[in-house]
């Protein structure tokens, strides 16, 4: 089937030539920053995670949010999403190939890595989210690939692909689960000490996951002669709308939580983020922009009317994914580390550098995505004509 | 379809293989060096006689006797000396096994709004609190941080990959990162000791090596009677009489670490 | 799946050439190995006679030992070795293992260069523990 990936157009060609550059490119600085270290980042002792562990954390999202158009299918029988649970299990998987490479990156003996599985510790949360990442990632790849080679040969899948599809879902759960308890288990910062980190960073995942999958549809249909579907895009967006409002609902109860009782631990974090602590407020105006967003997005999205409109639909969702992103991939993570366990405040901005390399990450990510797709439209088309 | 799954069986299988013979080796020295050469004669690796030993160890810093930043300097430079502890110029590559702040962020929950003139105007120390729940050991995903039968919570530097979670589960800040290679910014280094390399944290490690020697803490030793440390498990040790005698806090004992420095103020 | 070859010939030739490349730092090495190299000993090291264990076994497996010395130390505090004459050792690469092989680049890095293996001892432990500098 792969030959599919190799018969494309110039167009296509220009895409994976753009996206390799910038991949080559972020590779370059990532040598750069196996040679001289992590200080060429902006990270420190006080902000020890930024933003690759950042992007890590959003992009574990969108790999869960995969699972909002296989279960329905699957679980629900519900028969349009047929047609596109192919998208969301290679979205899946591209995004777990820039989180595996974004933890790479974020190693400071990356050649040791593999001392994770010499010396298991299971009392260790990074130990499991290892296992529930690379075990979605294979989940994901076998099924995709078998559901799409099936479809191609005018047959019916084997009756284990389904058993592993059933186990996928629960499992779309579990990555994003674990990788809130990475946070939520530690004492002493206040910011992430809460029970509902995990159900937040699930609700965030199915806006913002579906969002981009949306925006992936409506760019196939576009440039390719195959058309995910009108009323799978439609009932995407639904997904889109309800997960949007829970997530901002939860940040809501989190807000109230540290602000009513006051607690400093719980509540100088949030004023850093949204504030400003000490005359230090990198991130203040980020985390406005992303409520703006998610609260207009909302507002664009309940209107069934508005929703119908397609391209009011593609802002909306592009609204969605920038606001959780910045909400997740910017403020989740620094902002947990400011003010610091002394409270002092000592404020984290990305690098340059540090900026490039996470850019040719995802750069990696979207070109694995490109193939992908290509190879899917292709099988697709095919069946078609 | 099925030959394509046979392959990556194999693949599999030969990967597996490959870890298993990755660790071969060191299976087979512990076996060398338990019982290779037959008799009695076996080599074997033993504690150092003048070693000191302790149940738990553990640490109280009298403020009172230390109460300028001038008194805490030396012992400080006692640590980082001994250690090889870098002074990196750039401030987000700093590293510190101790260190002094204020009692306002030494102690951000008990902090009063009215304080004594001591505790207002003293400098404290702080560095790891050896805590006898340690969240950094549990966060550490290859055991290269971990607890010492005798409370020690130590750093294994060959094993750390330096992922960092142990510095996000630290409540006390009391670790830090080589973000580069040290030692160009180490000013005298000290031969006995290893220095580190860039990628890994470190932290306070109760002077672990100088206890295996018979010797106490470089900071101890330079405080002039100002920290005590001893078994904590002993009702006879000195930093228990200490503990007795004087009114003690605790950094953040509300988190349930139980750290193993204790502060009389 | 069963299917026919096509390009049968191309392929062959294909794989051919593939084996070729892939052996070619085999062949190109043959007849012109290297001669292993003398390590030197020091005056000390001479005089000593005995390493902590015999030569043979130190040659071929110093690093499985020092794997183990450095757990040991590390991990369980236990710092000293008596090897089997009841002779004591401090296990410490720097300050013992050094301290007696202290021509480094005679002794140690001529056989890891020779062998082309580059171990990362030496990033944090000080390979010249008796030059004052
Ligand atoms: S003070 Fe921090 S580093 Fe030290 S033992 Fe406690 S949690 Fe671990
Ligand atoms: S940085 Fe090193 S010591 Fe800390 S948790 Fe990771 S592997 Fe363990």
């Amino acid at each position: 089937m792969l030959e599919l990936a190799i018969k494309g157009s110039k167009r296509y060609y220009g895409l994976l030539a753009a996206l390799a550059g910038i991949a080559g490119l972020g590779g370059a600085f990532w040598l750069w920053q196996l040679d001289f270290g992590l200080g060429i980042t902006g990270m420190s002792r006080d902000v020890s995670w930024g933003f690759y562990i950042a992007q890590f954390t959003f992009l574990v999202g969108v790999a869960a949010g995969g699972v909002m158009v296989v279960l329905p299918y699957y679980l629900h029988d519900y028969k349009a999403f047929g047609r596109i649970t192919i998208l969301g299990e290679f979205l899946a998987i591209a995004a777990l190939v820039m989180c595996l490479l974004f933890i790479a990156v974020d190693l400071g003996q990356p050649m040791r890595m593999l001392n994770v599985i010499f010396y298991p510790t299971p009392n260790s949360i990074l130990f499991w989210d290892m296992i529930v990442l690379n075990g979605y990632l294979f989940l994901n790849a076998v099924v995709g690939w078998n559901v799409l080679e099936a479809e191609r040969n005018g047959t019916k899948y084997a009756p284990w692909v389904k058993v592993l599809v059933y186990i996928s879902i629960p499992w779309a759960i579990s990555i994003h689960t674990v990788t809130a308890y990475l946070y939520c288990g530690l004492p002493g910062r206040g910011f992430w000490l809460t029970a509902i980190l995990a159900p937040r960073f699930l609700s965030s995942a199915f806006a913002a996951g579906p969002a981009l999958l949306i925006l992936l549809c409506l760019f196939v249909r576009r440039f390719t002669n195959f058309d995910p579907g009108r009323e799978q895009i439609q009932s995407l967006a639904k997904i889109v709308t309800y997960a949007l409002i829970l997530n901002v609902f939860f940040f809501l109860c989190e807000v109230f939580v540290a602000l009513y009782s006051k607690i400093p631990e719980h509540m100088d974090h949030l004023k850093y983020l949204f504030f400003g602590l000490h005359g230090h407020g990198a991130l203040v105006p980020w985390m406005w922009t992303a409520m703006a967003l998610m609260v207009l997005a909302i507002i664009l999205l309940i209107p069934p009317k508005f929703r119908a409109n397609e391209n009011l639909l593609a802002i909306s969702c592009g609204m969605v994914f920038l606001g959780t992103w910045i909400d997740k991939g910017l403020g989740m993570i620094s902002g947990g580390f400011v003010p610091n366990p002394l409270h002092e405040v000592n404020e984290y901005i990305p690098t340059i550098p540090e900026l490039i390399i996470a850019l040719g990450v995802w750069a990696t990510g979207f070109l694995v995505l490109t193939i992908l797709y290509k190879v899917t439209v292709g099988v697709k088309e095919e069946a078609g004509a | 379809m099925e030959s394509s799954r046979r392959e990556f069986l194999k693949v599999a299988g030969v990967s597996a293989v490959g870890m298993g013979i990755g660790t071969q080796p060191v299976l087979d020295a512990f076996a060398a060096s338990g019982g290779e050469s037959g008799e009695a004669k076996a080599p074997k690796m033993v504690r150092g006689e003048n070693a000191l030993t302790a149940v738990h160890w553990g640490m109280v810093i009298d403020t009172r006797k230390l109460e300028t930043a001038a008194d805490l300097e030396p012992l400080i430079e006692a640590c980082h000396k001994v250690h090889n502890v870098p002074h990196h110029e750039i401030k987000r590559h700093e590293i510190k096994w101790i260190w002094e702040t204020e009692y306002h962020h030494a102690f951000p929950g008990k902090s009063n709004k009215y304080l004594n003139e001591g505790a207002e105007h003293r400098p404290f120390l702080v560095l790891c609190n050896h805590c006898e729940n340690p969240p950094c050991v549990r966060a550490c995903p290859t055991k290269a941080t971990f607890q010492r039968e005798d409370g020690l919570v130590l750093m294994d530097f060959h094993r750390c990959i330096g992922c960092r979670f142990c510095m996000a589960a630290c409540p006390f800040g009391a670790r830090s990162f080589n973000f580069r290679d040290p030692r160009p910014f180490i000013p005298e280094t000290n031969k006995k000791f290893p220095t580190r390399c860039k990628g890994v944290v470190e932290k306070c490690n109760f002077c672990a090596e100088l206890l295996a020697e018979g010797k106490m803490p470089a900071c101890v030793e330079a405080s002039n009677g100002a920290i005590a440390f001893g078994d904590l498990d002993d009702p006879e040790s000195e930093v228990r009489k200490l503990l007795r005698e004087n009114y003690t806090i605790r950094r953040k004992q509300t988190l349930g670490t139980e750290p193993s420095v204790y502060y009389i103020v | 799946m069963s299917k026919k070859i096509y390009n049968k010939d191309q392929v062959i030739a294909g794989l051919v050439i593939f084996i070729a490349l892939v052996s070619f730092p085999f062949w190109y090495n043959l007849g012109k190995a290297a001669p292993a190299p003398k390590v030197e000993l020091t005056k000390q090291a001479k005089e000593a006679k005995f390493c902590v264990r015999p030569t043979e076994y130190m040659k071929a497996e110093h690093m499985q030992l020092l794997d183990v010395w450095r757990d040991t130390v590390a991990r369980e505090g236990k710092r000293i070795y008596v090897n089997e004459a009841g002779k004591r050792f401090t296990m410490s690469l720097s300050n013992t293992c050094l301290d007696c092989h202290s021509n480094k680049a005679e002794f140690c890095d001529r056989c890891h260069n020779y062998a082309s293996v580059d171990p990362y001892c030496y990033d944090c432990h000080i390979d010249n523990p008796k030059e004052k500098k």
